[in-house]
């Protein structure tokens, strides 16, 4: 794996999953500054880390999404590399014409910091072949706007194409308003486009992968790439 | 010196909050008339806030020094050591007048400016804290204050990007016209990587760092210096906002800088922005400053000398840099989309100058603006001590159950997960105990050493027997931080109370100092760094005497440190510590039976220190399965946190025959700690605590899904949750 960590002004966890790549696929990514216009040669993974990219000002990740190196990520998506963006990742993908839909504030119109359970809905994907379809994972979220939205036929078309990879759910897989923390249409928290190689999701794996700090449910996600990616290479 | 001012009127004076003699001293001091700037100079640096007038003469008395400590009172924040070449820098701070006045901009740029003085040294922040206390849950301006303030501490926090792993939220009436809003912050630095506020050399630049100057927070500091009347609303203008993206971006570059070796000196400004920064770093230095604010970088046009010394704008940095190394710097500030810009330079002559537009605003002498600042011994009485309450006396008016509910539902225990939730407490990955333990306890770096962090005090302690309250908080601390296992190291003090001119405040400020200065002599606990926060009061009433101590220690090893909730069934639940069933100042006694009354419970600090040195060494030893601290509530409401951490439940012997049972349950008895220990390991515990005489008994066994009391239905764990759970979203929603 030759990741590269895209890193925006106001973008706060990149520690997090910089250290999150470097234990478990053992190599450090690079940190890609947004005023570049390349990425580092060779890079098969693209991850955008979350935070408050330029203070979250204007719309979450709008001003990030027009950054220098987003098109470089925009080419590296089209030759079908991959792309993975967590929480303010996801709203600068979203921003950035890279996912479908748009992320609200959360239907309590609170900020939100705390485990979830997530119902992994497909294994069959490089972002969730490291875990079996129907698995339940605990991972944190920490947002104040998660609440994903689309129109009715973009929704009609990620669920019939199955483009919905994580979803809110009960520790025991169900689907319930009680678990839906920020009110996302049908609980979704995490989704791939068309091609399958751009994911964005809500919660935050890369905080639940050492087991002397607590669950390591989101190593799957990350071990699951590591594989899939040395097997391409 | 500029002419078009206004004439000095003895009303312009007493706007400025100084007083009549204080304004003598200043004249004795220049030997003239000041200007309007210099007036507004004086004003900013001599105000209670700024200048610890009235509290300086007995904040000498604390204990402030230690083997580890890098760093005491004095600079931005205290420094400790805590090995490996790392030290931990860290300090609490008050925003209380602005928070009551705007709450979210109030306790936002609350936890902007305690990140900034741990960064201006040169550390990373880890970890924020915060110590909240606001009115009765009845008064009509408390919903709101709580929603604005723990959204603004949210919002800072969050954004900038730095865990809020702990704190405390208390509900008072005496509360109702002050809320307090407590910050602090924690940072790691390399220990010989640590940077100060004192400047050295002639003729170095004086560069300006961050965000623009504004008109925001003039005159912010003096705010904070006087009491409320009826118009506090009018005083929204001199509340800052923060910009937290500014912040993240400023703390970044800084560190960039500091690493790349081109800072001789650092001051953030915080309270009268560019004149306390600048006066700080030309008086600690022994230099003279000389600042040319045409050079400032304004946000506002036609922004006057006046105006831009006293503007408490966010988010910027004052520094002295290596010459040779400017352009540097200025290109890392650059990258980052930082102001930078040199607006001055350090002179041999000791005096503050300050031009603008060709003319000299201000002309003084640079270390009596700080050195000089009028120092009070004010006059102080001791309230009588309330008598002692007898537990024989107290009647219990409901049964053991429904009061353990009805506490648990009470304000000030019951869950805060409302509050907490909102606070990013993970980001960073290190976070091992997240809040509603005892300590938060937080990883450095990759491990294995780890920070445990807590902000206690007891206020109702404190209105009692201050000297008495004084200790309790900072015991209460200790034993925090002692029931994950750390070693305590050192505290920094946020000392809030009412009007210090009224001699009966200043006898529980004094009173307070006094129980502060004991307790750390005796539980080797120094103050490193902290922060007065006086005249919180509202035409004449003053706020529970509120000294927050936030408390940091170490354990070697995170992975020993020991929670609050039960592991498995089957295992001894052992008591340590004396208990009398002393009910006095008890929240049993405040909630159950409607009074607030009697004298606090003493603290022994011997006895603190013994019972908790062998809490510790059970944990680290491995043999502790849980550890809890029994404060607040008592000895039931401890064991009940405990079951409800984890689900498993507890069968409890009867109360021995001597005390009251509602006094054996919920008295408040300091040093005391509930532990569990698998069965086997029991007898070898009583053994060893015989040994070193400290009193442990057996109380009961862990299993279960419910608290089984001898003589008692069970009561189920799902019940005490709903009860501890349901009060705080249940009354932020309105429906209570």
């Amino acid at each position: 794996m030759k990741a590269a960590v895209l890193v925006f002004p106001g973008i706060n966890r990149e520690r997090d999953m910089a250290r999150t790549l470097r234990l478990v696929s053992g190599r450090e990514p690079s940190m890609v500054w947004h005023a570049d216009k390349e990425l580092p040669d060779g890079t098969d993974l693209v991850v955008i880390p979350g935070g408050f990219s330029y203070g979250d000002y204007l719309r979450c990740g709008a001003i990030a999404a027009r950054s220098p190196i987003m098109d470089a990520v925009r080419a590296h998506a089209t030759k079908g590399g991959l792309v993975l963006g967590v929480c303010n990742g996801f709203q600068i993908l979203c921003e950035a014409g890279l996912l479908p839909g748009v992320l609200m504030r959360n239907e309590n119109l609170r900020f939100i910091c705390r485990d979830v359970y997530l119902r992994v809905e497909r294994s069959d994907t490089p972002f969730t072949r490291g875990y079996n379809a129907g698995q339940v994972v605990r991972v944190p979220v920490a947002h104040g706007e998660g609440n994903y939205i689309a129109d009715g036929e973009t929704i009609a078309k990620l669920e019939g194409e199955g483009h919905v990879l994580f979803r809110y759910s009960s520790p025991d897989g169900m689907i319930d308003p009680n678990w839906n923390h920020n009110g996302a249409i049908n609980a979704i928290a995490g989704i791939v486009n068309e091609q399958g190689n751009v994911l964005g999701m809500m919660p935050h794996p890369e905080n639940h992968v050492e087991a002397a700090i607590g669950p390591t449910d989101g190593r799957g996600l990350f071990a699951g790439l590591v594989e899939a990616l040395d097997r391409a290479a | 010196m500029n002419r078009n001012e206004p004439r000095i009127t003895p009303e312009l004076v007493a706007e400025h909050g100084l007083k009549p003699d204080e304004y003598d001293r200043i004249l004795r001091l220049i030997g003239r008339e000041p200007s309007l700037t210099e007036l507004g100079i004086f004003s900013a640096m001599w105000n209670e806030h700024c200048s610890y007038k009235s509290s300086k003469v007995h904040l000498r008395t604390l204990p402030t020094k230690g083997p580890w400590v890098i760093q005491g009172p004095g600079e931005n924040a205290g420094v400790i050591d805590i090995g490996d070449g790392l030290a931990c820098v860290f300090k609490m701070e008050s925003h209380n007048h602005p928070s009551y006045i705007e709450p979210y901009q109030g306790a936002a740029t609350g936890v902007g400016g305690i990140l900034r003085d741990v960064f201006t040294m040169g550390a990373r922040p880890i970890a924020c804290l915060n110590a909240l206390s606001f009115g009765a849950p009845s008064h009509p301006k408390t919903r709101h204050l709580v929603s604005g303030v723990v959204a603004g501490i949210g919002g800072y926090g969050n954004s900038f990007g730095v865990p809020t792993v702990g704190g405390s939220v208390r509900f008072h009436q005496r509360y109702d016209g002050n809320c307090l809003v407590n910050a602090m912050a924690v940072g790691i630095a390399r220990k010989d990587q640590i940077f100060y506020a004192a400047a050295s050399g002639v003729g170095m630049p004086i560069v300006y760092l961050g965000s623009k100057t504004g008109r925001d927070g003039i005159h912010g500091a003096s705010m904070a210096s006087a009491a409320f009347g009826d118009n506090s609303e009018g005083k929204r203008p001199t509340v800052q906002v923060g910009d937290p993206f500014s912040e993240k971006l400023l703390l970044e570059a800084c560190l960039e800088i500091m690493q790349k070796n081109c800072v001789i000196a650092i001051q953030d400004m915080g309270a009268a922005g560019l004149t306390c920064s600048a006066v700080e770093m030309g008086a600690k230095g022994d230099l003279g400053v000389t600042l040319d604010l045409d050079k400032v970088p304004c946000r506002e046009e036609s922004m006057s000398a006046y105006e831009m010394m006293l503007s408490e704008s966010q988010e910027r940095m004052l520094m002295v840099l290596k010459p040779e190394k400017e352009k540097e710097a200025e290109a890392i500030f650059r990258k980052w989309g930082l102001d930078f810009a040199v607006v001055g330079e350090t002179t041999p002559t000791k005096r503050f100058v300050v031009r603008h537009g060709g003319d000299v605003m201000a002309d003084l002498p640079i270390k009596e603006l700080g050195d000089q600042a009028p120092e009070y011994k004010r006059p102080f009485v001791n309230a009588a001590k309330p008598e002692e309450i007898r537990a024989e006396s107290v009647h219990a008016p409901v049964g053991t159950l429904e009061a353990l509910e009805k506490l648990l539902e009470a304000p000030d225990l019951c869950s805060k997960r409302w509050v907490w939730e909102q606070y990013d407490h993970v980001i960073l990955g290190n976070t091992i105990q997240r809040p509603g333990g005892d300590a938060a306890v937080v990883r450095v770096e990759d491990g294995p050493k780890g920070l445990a962090l807590t902000t206690d005090v007891t206020p109702r302690y404190c209105e009692a027997d201050p000297f008495e309250g004084g200790k309790q908080a900072v015991a209460e601390c200790w034993r925090n931080i002692t029931a994950v296992g750390a070693k305590p190291l050192a505290i920094t003090d946020n000392l809030n109370f009412g009007n210090p001119e009224r001699p009966e405040i200043m006898g529980q400020f004094v009173g307070c100092v006094r129980g502060i200065a004991e307790a750390c002599k005796a539980l080797d606990f120094p103050v490193v760094s902290g922060n007065v926060s006086l005249y919180n009061e509202t035409n004449g009433r003053a706020i529970l005497p509120t000294p927050s101590i936030g408390g940091v220690g170490l354990i070697d090893d995170f992975k020993k440190s020991a929670t609050i909730a039960f592991k498995r069934a089957n295992e001894t639940i052992l008591l340590v510590g004396e208990t009398t069933g002393w009910l006095g100042q008890s929240l049993y006694l405040r909630e159950i039976c409607g009074r607030e009354e009697g004298a606090s419970p003493p603290v022994d600090l011997a006895e603190e220190r013994e019972n908790g040195d062998f809490v510790r060494a059970l944990i680290l030893d491995g043999i502790a399965t849980a550890a809890h601290d029994v404060s607040d509530g008592g000895l039931l409401v401890a064991i009940a946190e405990m079951a409800m951490a984890s689900g498993i439940g507890a069968e409890l012997s009867a109360a021995p025959s001597d005390i009251p049972s509602h006094a054996h349950w919920f008295g408040e008895d300091q040093a005391r700690y509930v532990v569990t220990v698998p069965v086997e390991r029991a007898e070898t515990v009583l053994a060893r605590a015989r040994a070193v005489s400290v009193p442990v008994w057996t109380i009961g066994k862990t299993g279960g899904d419910a608290l089984t009391l001898a003589g008692e239905r069970p009561i189920l764990i799902t019940i005490l949750r709903k009860c501890f759970e349901s009060w705080l979203p249940a009354y932020m929603a309105g429906d209570l």
